[in-house]
């Protein structure tokens, strides 16, 4: 039953995506070539008059080119996607562990103090909602150095999920089992890392999830904006030039790249997720 | 006048509540010699469980002191192993890995081997054995998890062990299993033991002694019951035995309606008839003269000694039933 549901399903997904990219081929004919081009047309270097949106064709074209030699640089315009992508996961995830850095102890600190829950919820309740964007002027004005100010953005935007899952995480762990830690003589820090820290990974790994999630997001808008390097500065790089194809072929590995990482912080969460 | 192994005195626990100071229990006073098993019974809400958690350390009364062999309880100690009606278990540790927790913490200087020897050594004891230990607490029986809670306790070797009704959640059929498993290891270890139960046959079966409390608030320790019937017992034969049924009619009669008569609100018109001190001593299976199932010839509401006072229990009872 369960496995004829999932070939089924696969059945669905697959005829879905042949549709789409079928009706999206039809849509977009191949420029008709059969009159030589005009000698404007030639120094232009046979472009079209109007951009248009490349077929599937054309993009697939494209990855199986750029996928087959990811890595190749050749000036400061012109690199492999896969080092663009390489640069944007070196700065999401030093922004997200040092964040983690930060966020756990914290959380941990909230969640077992309610005087510091209350003492730091404004603080909280302010900072989360500001758009992770809006700091990178001032970041960009302290620090003085675009790299290091779009690894800020990146702490800054997933530190909040992490915080509050940790400290909710935290603060929810079962009376019984602290009592338990208590009857059996435990220190504080062992009963932190052997009752509380089991007891509430679930939850954190949770947090986590989302604040990857969220820095993955943040990274494309960042480095559009610092440039340089990175897969946001590739795809506005690809606009620039009009290159529609590159364009559209890398938000697709944006989208495959943040499934990979959701999908392994799923697999951690579910290493310590536990059945009550 | 020598001192019961644990020694409760006066205790009391208040709340503050918007109408005034609510009394859950007063005046509760109490000794478990060692080697004891002492039951405590009682209708909810008579404080029994906050009774069981002072004893423990894991809260603090408002009034009145638990003494260890003559020390004073503060805070939760390992000396004093407890089983929770819940379990609380650990789910992400196995079974063998809950009871290797109580073990580490208890001996910290073992070797993980030792740790392991030990905790199995006690699985075995309450029947986990052949891979079962190795399971995680959601793939184990209600019955199963209680006898891991249990061997947990048992296992860090406590001079007192608190049970907070260890059986409530459990069907009839594991419930006897695992009380003559209980009867078993507690006959091979002499462990002394305090527990809380809702079950008059279970505190009959288990029990030297049984403390029968009153209803709340204001609720105290009305009597204690001795449960004169010989070791070693046997679920099935134990209702055979002559002092069974009248013991069971005292407490059961208690419960249904001395322990409303008796209670702290009901007196509060009249404080002097308030009984204070120790528990009254009766043990119906050795006191013919008392019927408690006629409450006429119930016995008159006096103060009587203190249990452990040294005097010849048996005499003073017989003193009492024929007033």
């Amino acid at each position: 039953m369960l496995k004829s549901d999932t070939w089924r399903a696969v059945i669905v997904s697959v005829s879905l995506l042949v549709a789409f990219l079928g009706l999206w081929q039809l849509s977009t004919p191949a420029p008709q070539a059969e009159e030589a081009m005009s000698e404007y047309e030639r120094l232009m270097g046979g472009a079209d008059q109007e951009a248009r949106v490349p077929s599937p064709a054309e993009i697939i074209g494209l990855a199986v080119s750029e996928l087959s030699n990811p890595f190749y640089d050749a000036g400061p315009n012109d690199k492999g996607i896969g080092i663009q992508l390489a640069w944007s996961l070196y700065r999401v995830l030093t922004g997200f562990f040092l964040a983690a850095l930060i966020a756990l102890p914290l959380g941990f600190l909230i969640g077992m103090s309610p005087m510091m829950y209350k003492a730091l919820n404004p603080f909280i309740q302010v900072l989360k909602p500001i758009s992770p964007l809006a700091w990178m002027p001032l970041a960009l004005f302290i620090i003085k150095d675009s790299e290091t100010s779009s690894i800020f953005v990146i702490f800054i935007c997933s530190i909040w999920p992490m915080l509050i899952n940790t400290a909710f995480g935290v603060a929810g762990v079962r009376q019984d089992w602290v009592n338990v830690a208590r009857t059996h003589e435990l220190a504080p820090m062992q009963t932190a890392f052997q009752v509380i820290l089991p007891a509430a990974a679930p939850t954190i790994l949770t947090g986590m999830r989302i604040s990857i999630g969220i820095a993955w997001l943040v990274i494309v808008a960042a480095e559009m904006l610092v440039g340089g390097t990175g897969i946001g500065y590739y795809v506005w790089n690809e606009w620039n030039n009009l290159d529609l194809t590159a364009v559209i072929f890398s938000i697709l590995m944006i989208g495959i790249v943040g499934m990979l990482l959701d999908l392994t912080l799923a697999w951690a969460t579910r290493l310590v997720t536990y059945q009550e | 006048m020598t001192h019961p192994f644990l020694e409760i005195k006066a205790l009391a626990k208040r709340f503050p509540t918007k109408s005034g100071e609510l009394t859950v229990f007063e005046d509760v006073s109490f000794g478990v010699e060692r080697g004891e098993f002492v039951c405590i019974i009682g209708h909810s809400g008579c404080g029994k469980s906050t009774i069981l958690n002072v004893l423990a350390g894991l809260d603090a009364p408002s009034a009145g002191e638990v003494l260890m062999a003559g020390k004073e309880v503060r805070g939760p100690a390992l000396e004093r192993g407890i089983v929770f009606q819940n379990y609380s278990l650990f789910p992400w540790r196995s079974a063998l890995s809950n009871v290797m927790f109580g073990v580490a913490a208890r001996w910290p200087g073992w070797s993980r081997d030792r740790v392991r020897d030990h905790s199995q050594k006690y699985l075995h004891m309450v029947g986990l054995k052949d891979g079962i230990e190795h399971r995680k607490p959601s793939q184990l029986s209600g019955g199963m998890r209680q006898r891991v809670a249990i061997a947990r306790a048992f296992a860090i070797e406590p001079k007192l062990l608190l049970l907070d009704e260890p059986f409530g959640a459990l069907d009839a059929l594991t419930r006897g299993t695992i009380q003559d498993e209980l009867l078993k290891i507690c006959a091979e270890t002499h462990q002394t033991v305090f527990m809380i139960t809702h079950d008059v046959d279970e505190a009959i079966l288990l029990a030297d002694r049984i403390l029968l409390m009153t209803n709340g608030p204001q609720a105290r320790v009305a009597e204690s019951v001795q449960v004169s019937i010989e070791r070693p017992r046997e679920r099935a034969s134990i209702v055979h035995d002559p002092g069974y049924y009248r013991i069971r009619t005292h407490l059961v009669d208690f419960l249904v309606s001395r322990s409303a008569e008796l209670s702290g609100s009901s007196t509060a018109d009249s404080p002097g008839a308030r009984h204070q001190g120790p528990p009254r001593v009766v043990d119906p299976a050795r006191d013919r003269t008392q019927t408690a199932s006629d409450p006429a010839e119930a016995p008159p509401k006096v103060p009587a000694d203190p249990p452990h006072a040294g005097t010849d229990e048996r005499a003073r009872l017989r003193a009492v039933a024929m007033r």
